[in-house]
């Protein structure tokens, strides 16, 4: 008999095959060219203004939204692709509503900002279905570059390198290119493959060599690409997941948000994957809701996220915490996990209230628990595999102005190095600004 | 309840909100549509001489601008006069006219100049029982290629011509149409004026070319790969249409003269505006077109409430009370000291006043690093740039300085006394105070 919502365990196929195509599809479609007209008579072409300056990457937004209104969303496009390549995928997955949105003056005049993600979708995509690659390779300069990690950082500065003419070799450790936008991030945000179509297209630009499954320290060293390049930029994100550190974290089917994530993006087929009758999710952040939201959209009858302080602390953006809830997902907040209970496989988790105080945060007496046949930790990731001999600051890659590190002739950016907040458009923002430097470090050398 | 009704040169009707002479007014079905809605008036669309009847281009003939939000802001049209059998027009008059009878209906017409042209249909119209005419001497497409509309409301002398012609041929009620495409809209008023007209109408459409198609190369409306210049109109021409009215109602040779106010008629406020600056009444064509026919209840209800909080029982109460406030540059007060004020609370922080005055004036605004906009007095000139392209209404405003301040921009005390530049010393033919008679 095939499975249901009810059916016990960690199982696949919960739903109809149209089920699956319904959840999973895109959560916001793309304007439509009369919807883009509307959203872009609403832009008021602020002075100075304040979503540029709330942008990571600080694309002029004002400019490009006129560039729609006058009917040159090709115009639009290269606009926000100068100050940021991957331009498209943050139109997905950007939190706006915390970012250039919420600084729209609109927000202050009428509490409804333009909707600058869904405009910049609207440009981006019109021009890389119209016209391809949108930019020129400068003359060679006979510089060779290394550049470790393929994903939103590694890319950008990919880019950025080649376009100024030198040579990059691109590296990753996983089959594909694209990092956290191919592995991380929620289906229904990025549908159409739309990760690796940008990647291809993004490649257009000519110079960048691409070599998958090649990892640094297991495959290669710091020191040999460095003896090999002229430099050296380090964007290998975090690898590393961090431990919950609670009584019986290693029953079966506590497992990873991350590799839930990555497995459900690399699924040919969505009714394969199995998930758990009770989910609960141990964290507050994207990856947190990304991981809920989509046990829920496999079939999960019940999903719980646990996040041991408030709401208001949680990373998850509120527009997030809207979704999840409105997909059916219980947020509970001020609880942490105490220990997964279970004969083998985790059965339940057993919670205790928490308490902020003067010294942090403190468990409470008062517990309870949560039914849970699946358990997917998502408190955070941490740097692992760092190269020898670079300087860490905290639990990242030390870097100081734009991305140098310790080492010279080595730069690092994205989420493995200091500074940023774990977001694509900062880590496009740190790759873009390296390869600058780098550029201008190698040209001045003459 | 202020009392709407009008009379309009003895012809009445329950409002002064009138169809003007146009692409509504061409039909019985239109007409009484328009009625329903609750229009005081129509003046039907133009009728031109009996025999075969004039053709329209088979392509698109209206060409628009747009505001935000594709609001139309402008229309212009290549369309001809009514294109529909005379004999069907009149017998649709006089059955309308039966059934509307408290209802004003103007018949607007247009025929070559020719005495025996004007007398032969202005005899067909009095038949009809209509309230009066309208001499389409305005339309600035088309038929003036064929000598007519506005190219006889360019030449003073047929203007006044034509105008005698029909006081002497009908005892209907005669209100001359003019065309806004002259260079002094008094020469043709006074001369229609000279020539007996009961009233002027104004404005017909302006000359235009609304846009090009940049494919195809050719002016919009594009017919078969050309276009024309066409007649423009809605809420663009308005302010072109308020100065050549008050023009007419200000100038001594036709004081008293009734107007008919067109152009760009979109709101009751509009309306308003034109009656304030010596409009008996309005005329609006475009915003009907754009909307439909019900707008006209928003333009009552409007008028009347503005009316009833002003204290206006009657339209004639308010109807030319802008008029003596309308003056010459020379005369207006030299010694009248303003600066801008913005209001912090409702500032939505938008900055488009400071890059306005910083790039294209006086550099008198102050933006801090947490982007508040505060008027620099000392250099502020009180231009209003600032208040034209703030987005919220009323976050800017105008403040007068007082008689005995200091003006921080010129140093000087802000004189009590008016002085305009006939006086000026700077003015090289200045007149002193005593010729001005001011003493």
């Amino acid at each position: 008999m095939a499975n249901s919502p009810l059916t016990p365990g960690v199982v696949p196929g919960r739903l109809q095959p149209d089920d699956y195509t319904r959840n999973f599809a895109d959560k916001a479609p793309p304007l439509t060219a009369h919807e883009a007209a509307v959203a872009a008579d609403r832009c008021y072409f602020c002075h100075d203004a304040p979503c540029v300056t709330a942008c990571p990457t600080a694309i002029d937004i004002p400019l490009f939204i006129r560039e729609i209104a006058t009917g040159a969303p090709a115009a639009a496009a290269r606009t926000i692709f100068e100050q940021n390549i991957l331009g498209g995928m943050c139109a997905r997955v950007c939190p706006t509503e915390q970012l250039c949105e919420e600084a729209c003056v609109r927000m202050t005049a009428e509490a409804r900002p333009v909707e600058i993600g869904r405009l910049q979708r609207f440009a981006t995509d019109t021009l890389m279905t119209r016209e391809g690659h949108p930019f020129v390779r400068a003359a060679p300069t006979g510089r060779r570059i290394a550049v470790v990690g393929a994903g939103p950082a590694g890319l950008a500065c990919a880019h950025r390198l080649a376009m100024k003419g030198h040579e990059v070799q691109l590296f990753d450790a996983r089959p594909k290119a694209g990092g956290l936008n191919e592995y991380g991030i929620a289906a229904y945000k990025t549908v159409n493959d739309y990760a690796q179509a940008e990647v291809a297209w993004l490649m257009g630009i000519g110079g960048i060599a691409v070599t998958n499954g090649k990892a640094l320290g297991r495959d290669m060293t710091l020191d040999e690409l460095r003896a090999g390049h002229d430099a050296v930029f380090l964007a290998i994100g975090l690898g590393g997941v961090n431990a919950l550190r609670a009584e019986g974290e290693d029953k079966a089917q506590v497992v990873d948000a991350v590799d839930f994530i990555a497995r459900l993006r690399q699924a040919e087929d969505l009714s394969t994957i199995p998930v758990g009758r009770h989910v609960v999710v141990i964290g507050g952040g994207m990856t947190a809701v990304d991981a809920a939201v989509q046990s829920k959209l496999l079939g999960a009858e019940s999903v719980t996220m646990v996040y041991r302080r408030d709401r208001a602390a949680m990373s998850a953006s509120e527009e997030e915490q809207h979704l999840a809830s409105s997909k059916g997902v219980r947020i509970v907040t001020g609880a942490a996990p105490l220990r997964l209970l279970g004969e083998g496989a985790v059965e339940a988790v057993e919670f205790a209230y928490t308490r902020e105080t003067d010294t942090g945060l403190e468990l409470t007496d008062e517990t309870f628990r949560i039914r849970a046949d699946q358990v997917f930790k998502a408190i955070g990731q941490k740097l692992e595999g760092a190269p020898e001999g670079i300087a860490l600051s905290g639990r990242k890659i030390a870097v100081t102005g734009p991305g140098r590190t310790s080492l010279p002739l080595v730069w690092a950016g994205g989420d493995c190095a200091t500074g940023g907040d774990d977001l694509t458009v900062t880590a496009v923002a740190e790759g873009r600004d390296a390869a600058e430097d780098i550029h201008a470090t190698l040209m001045a050398e003459g | 309840m202020a009392d709407l009704s009008c009379d309009f040169v003895g012809i009445k009707s329950p409002n002064p909100f009138w169809l003007a002479s146009a692409p509504p007014t061409d039909k019985e079905y239109n007409v009484r549509r328009a009625y329903e809605a609750g229009w005081g008036g129509v003046v039907w669309k133009t009728l031109g001489e009996d025999g075969a009847p004039v053709v329209n281009v088979n392509g698109p003939r209206y060409g628009a601008i747009y505001g935000a939000d594709r609001r139309l802001l402008g229309l212009n049209n290549i369309e001809l006069i009514t294109d529909r059998p005379l004999e069907v027009n009149l017998r649709e008059i006089t059955t309308v006219k039966r059934d509307y009878p408290d209802r004003a209906l103007v018949v607007s017409l247009m025929v070559p100049c020719e005495e025996n042209a004007w007398r032969r249909i202005l005899a067909r119209v009095e038949e009809t029982g209509t309230d009066g005419v309208e001499l389409n001497f305005g339309c600035p497409h088309g038929m003036s290629e064929r000598g007519m509309g506005s190219a006889v409301g360019q030449v003073p002398e047929y203007v006044e011509m034509v105008t005698r012609w029909c006081k002497q041929m009908t005892r209907m009620p005669v209100i001359v149409k003019l065309t806004p495409n002259i260079t002094d809209i008094r020469l043709a008023s006074r001369a229609a004026h000279k020539g007996g007209a009961d009233a002027v109408s104004l404005i017909n459409t302006i000359n235009s070319i609304t846009s090009v198609d940049l494919d195809l190369m050719a002016p919009e409306p594009t017919i078969d790969g050309k276009g024309t210049h066409g007649g423009y109109c809605g809420p663009a021409v308005k302010p072109i249409a308020l100065n050549m009215v008050s023009e007419i109602a200000r100038d001594p040779a036709t004081r008293g003269l009734p107007i008919s106010g067109i152009g760009g008629v979109t709101t009751w406020k509009d309306a308003a505006e034109f009656m304030a600056l010596g409009a008996g009444n309005v005329q609006v064509c475009t915003a009907a077109m754009t909307y439909g026919f019900r707008i006209v209840q928003e333009m009552i209800a409007g008028l009347s409430d503005w009316m009833d909080r002003k204290g206006h029982a009657r339209l004639e109460n308010f109807v030319g009370m802008a008029v003596p406030n309308v003056t010459d540059w020379q005369y207006l007060n030299l010694n009248y000291i303003a600066k801008a004020q913005i209001d912090a609370e409702t500032c939505i922080k938008c900055g488009r006043c400071y890059a306005a005055c910083e790039d294209t004036s006086h550099q008198a605004i102050e933006m801090t690093a947490d982007r508040s906009f505060v008027v620099k007095d000392e250099e502020c000139v009180a231009c209003n740039l600032c208040i034209d392209v703030c987005p919220v209404e009323g976050c800017i405003e105008m403040r007068q300085l007082a008689p005995g301040e200091i003006d921080p921009r010129t140093g000087m005390e802000v004189p009590a006394s008016y002085a305009n530049w006939t006086t000026h010393p700077n003015n090289p033919g200045r007149k002193s105070a005593a010729e001005q008679g001011l003493e």
